[in-house]
């Protein structure tokens, strides 16, 4: 039994836990979001030239190796720092995709800009009926001859704004939730008939909801077989969620850190907050929470890569256990600080945004449990 | 025992039901209804209906211009009021400085201040917690140091409320020596906020929101006619006060129309759930929990009524108001995290332009789905203002099981 990350994982570690931490301070942050594009450029060229990019992607794609494990190691540094670059939307929605349903031209014109930070991608899924049921598409594609038309409305889509190419699940048959009919193409974002109305979401990253009003592409532009995308989007979406339980088990980490921190140098009543044993103790809980975590996320990323991807009730577990840690750790981090941690100023506050964010993305705590129960 | 409202009881209710119908303004309850931030002219046209009325000062007595109402009216005024969607008035001019100013003050000072706010010509803010002093509010530094007819005031205090409207500001301020005991060195005066050296400036909370401030004083000078009774008895008015006067702290009907208001929305909000439950509020999971807080919701309910039933035979409130803070605060926070839940995606798109008056934009989401983690984010004030439930528990610990 070896629970110890590979050389090449640990060296990933450090440099992006370098770069996090000499580059990255509160401040900076701070600047990034609030800027017009709420992110980057610079950084984003160089997270492709420090090979950041393509960390999701299997070495026969030009990528660092792609396993679960990886994809961890990496997105826990970046919570730790509650980065704001479009990683997760570019190279885990948007890339695995590509990666597993697109065909080697489509690889070359999408994945290889892509990893070189050259292209800003998205993928739209959700819907304003679907919740969390993927297969709840009401955007259709009419495939007419080598063209297919599309129109339909996609909510809160993380990077939408930024995104000069847009991944999109469409119907192609069925009814409104049939597993069957459901399709997967791409579209340049500026492309006739398309609307985005770009908005800032509640962790300081991007979003829009995308109007497609009888938008015409080639049908060159399907990725993999018309009506058989579920399975992919499934598995990509899955990926995601490790993703961002990843990325909450670094922002817990912080946030702990930083309460326990507040809590020795804040003094009410001649004493520091961190003498009342009912603080000390809730803060312990947050602990026990926070290491609950980071081993259902192990246990989770060792399942994925041993079931190649798809571990979907192991993933279900973390997604679940990690929800109810960063719910408990995220509210407890603003009650110990008070009335400072309700505050835009403070980035407790703001790790506890992401924490909630988390939660709510890719499956609600209540879905994993209820999807763990019944797989 | 008996819960029933008396036959006199139940026509005071409907007297009020039938002035909110006729007399609260239509385009409050929309805002309201709709999650729009209210502005400074919504309650003071509001509180100025009230207060043509003659119900402005609930908690008065009749002699200064209040109802005279017994608890149980005053009970039933709120619970008509939070069913109606009417904002709770401003407590800081007429819940919490006008009472000290009535029981302590001397009659040139009622004849000063009380009608101005009896009418809300003046908005009022507070002056108590200081960025050292929160929780242990006695330890403030605020400082008034007496020089000849005046006082001259100096320091800082924060979490002030709409400060940014208030004409004036009543504050806890510091004219003992240093080395007189805390409470035995604090003073109540109340300040104009044009007097030069006063500074406000905004804290943004995790909504986006400026509805907090920090007050700043440099050497402002106060005359000493502002001093609400004496020195270094500030402390014990405030007190008296802070016991006296919480009234819904529960929030228990605003807590109920939101619940009530959940179910419906969950009743139109596809399920998105593994299983093959079509709407939200059919998935046992999500019942389960409404069902949970409804039920801690009624108990509550009857906390309140049982503590309702002993202020209205004489006895003064006493530790119950801690679990009715407490509890009613927790179940707040249920109810705006379920809120966040029902949204799903719909809670992610920080959209604060939305939620403003006069917004004419394209809306983000169904109904107020992204006013929901806003609301969630700074509704965690709740279990921290007020005195803290932490502080709280405490004083259950010593005032009830003697720990």
């Amino acid at each position: 039994m070896d629970f110890s990350y590979s050389e090449e994982q640990q060296m990933l570690q450090d440099s992006i836990s370098k770069f996090i931490n000499t580059e990255y301070d509160w401040d900076s942050r701070q600047a990034i979001a609030k800027s017009e594009t709420g992110f980057s450029a610079d950084h984003w060229q160089m997270f492709a030239e420090l090979g950041w990019l393509t960390v999701p992607f299997k070495e026969d794609d030009g990528g660092f190796g792609g396993s679960a494990v990886d994809l961890i190691v990496t997105m826990e540094e970046f919570g730790k720092g509650l980065l704001v670059e479009p990683f997760l939307a570019n190279t885990i929605l948007a890339g695995t995709l590509i990666a597993e349903a697109g065909s080697s031209e489509q690889k070359t014109e999408l994945l290889t800009p892509l990893m070189e930070g050259n292209v800003q991608l998205a993928f739209a899924y959700a819907e304003p009926q679907s919740r969390y049921e993927l297969a709840n598409i009401q955007c259709s594609a009419v495939i007419n001859g080598d063209e297919i038309v599309l129109n339909g409305h996609k909510s809160v889509v993380i990077n939408g704004a930024a995104a000069e190419k847009i991944l999109v699940s469409v119907r192609t048959s069925g009814d409104a939730c049939d597993r069957e009919g459901v399709s997967l193409l791409w579209v340049d974002a500026n492309s006739a008939g398309i609307q985005r109305n770009s908005y800032a979401s509640v962790d300081g990253q991007r979003a829009a909801d995308i109007w497609f009003d009888n938008v015409t592409l080639p049908t060159s532009n399907l990725l993999g077989n018309a009506g058989e995308a579920i399975d992919v989007i499934e598995k990509t979406i899955d990926r995601a969620a490790l993703a961002i339980c990843a990325e909450a088990v670094g922002a817990m980490q912080m946030s702990l850190l930083k309460t326990v921190e507040y809590s020795k140098i804040r003094k009410q009543f001649n004493t520091t907050l961190s003498t009342f044993q009912a603080l000390q103790h809730r803060m312990a809980n947050m602990f026990i929470e926070v290491e609950q975590a980071k081993s259902i996320l192990l246990m989770a990323a060792i399942e994925m890569d041993r079931l190649n991807g798809k571990a979907p009730k192991a993933l279900s577990a973390a997604k679940s256990r990690i929800g109810k840690a960063a719910r408990l750790v995220g509210e407890e981090s603003i009650q110990i600080h008070g009335g400072i941690g309700v505050t835009d100023e403070l980035d407790v506050g703001h790790y506890f945004k992401r924490l909630t964010a988390i939660q709510f993305s890719f499956g609600s705590t209540d879905y994993h449990t209820a999807r763990f129960a019944a797989s | 025992m008996n819960i029933d409202f008396s036959a006199d009881e139940l026509a005071f209710q409907q007297e009020v039901s039938t002035f909110l119908a006729e007399e609260f303004p239509e385009e409050i309850r929309n805002k309201t209804a709709n999650s729009i931030e209210l502005g400074k002219d919504d309650y003071v046209n509001w509180q100025k209906i009230l207060a043509k009325k003659g119900w402005a000062a609930t908690n008065w007595p009749v002699e200064y211009g209040g109802t005279g109402w017994t608890p149980t009216q005053k009970y039933i005024f709120g619970n008509e009021c939070a069913k109606a969607g009417a904002p709770e008035v401003m407590a800081f001019g007429l819940k919490m400085v006008a009472p000290v100013i009535y029981s302590y003050g001397n009659e040139e000072q009622k004849q000063r201040f009380l009608p101005d706010i009896l009418a809300s010509n003046v908005w009022w803010c507070q002056g108590y917690s200081e960025p050292n002093a929160g929780s242990d509010l006695a330890s403030l530094k605020t400082t008034a140091v007496r020089e000849g007819d005046e006082y001259v005031v100096n320091g800082t205090k924060t979490w002030t409320t709409l400060g940014q409207h208030a004409d004036w500001i009543f504050c806890l301020v510091r004219t003992g020596a240093a080395d007189v005991k805390n409470q035995n060195a604090i003073s109540f005066l109340l300040i104009d906020m044009k007097t030069p050296g006063i500074n406000v400036s905004p804290i943004y909370l995790l909504d986006g929101s400026p509805e907090v401030n920090e007050v700043h004083f440099d050497n402002v000078r106060v005359p000493v006619e502002n001093l609400i009774g004496e020195e270094g008895k500030g402390w014990t008015y405030a007190k008296v006060l802070l016991t006296h006067e919480r009234t819904n702290i529960a929030g228990v009907t605003d807590s109920k129309n939101r619940l009530k208001e959940l179910k419906e929305k969950a009743a139109a909000t596809s399920d998105g759930m593994p299983g093959s439950h079509s709407m939200l509020s059919d998935n046992p999971a999500w019942q389960q929990k409404v069902a949970e807080l409804e039920i801690d919701l009624l108990a509550l309910e009857y906390t309140e009524l049982k503590t309702l039933a002993a202020v209205s035979t004489g006895k003064a409130p006493g530790p119950e108001s801690s679990i009715l803070k407490i509890k009613g605060t927790e179940i707040q926070q249920s109810i705006d995290l379920l809120n966040v839940e029902m949204a799903g995606y719909y809670g992610l798109p920080f959209v604060r332009d939305q939620f403003m008056d006069g917004f004419d934009g394209v809306p983000i989401g169904p109904d107020q789905a992204a006013a929901s983690a806003p609301i969630y984010f700074n509704n965690r004030k709740a279990t921290i203002y007020g005195g803290s439930n932490e502080i709280q528990t405490n004083i259950i610990c010593k005032a009830v099981l003697g720990l």
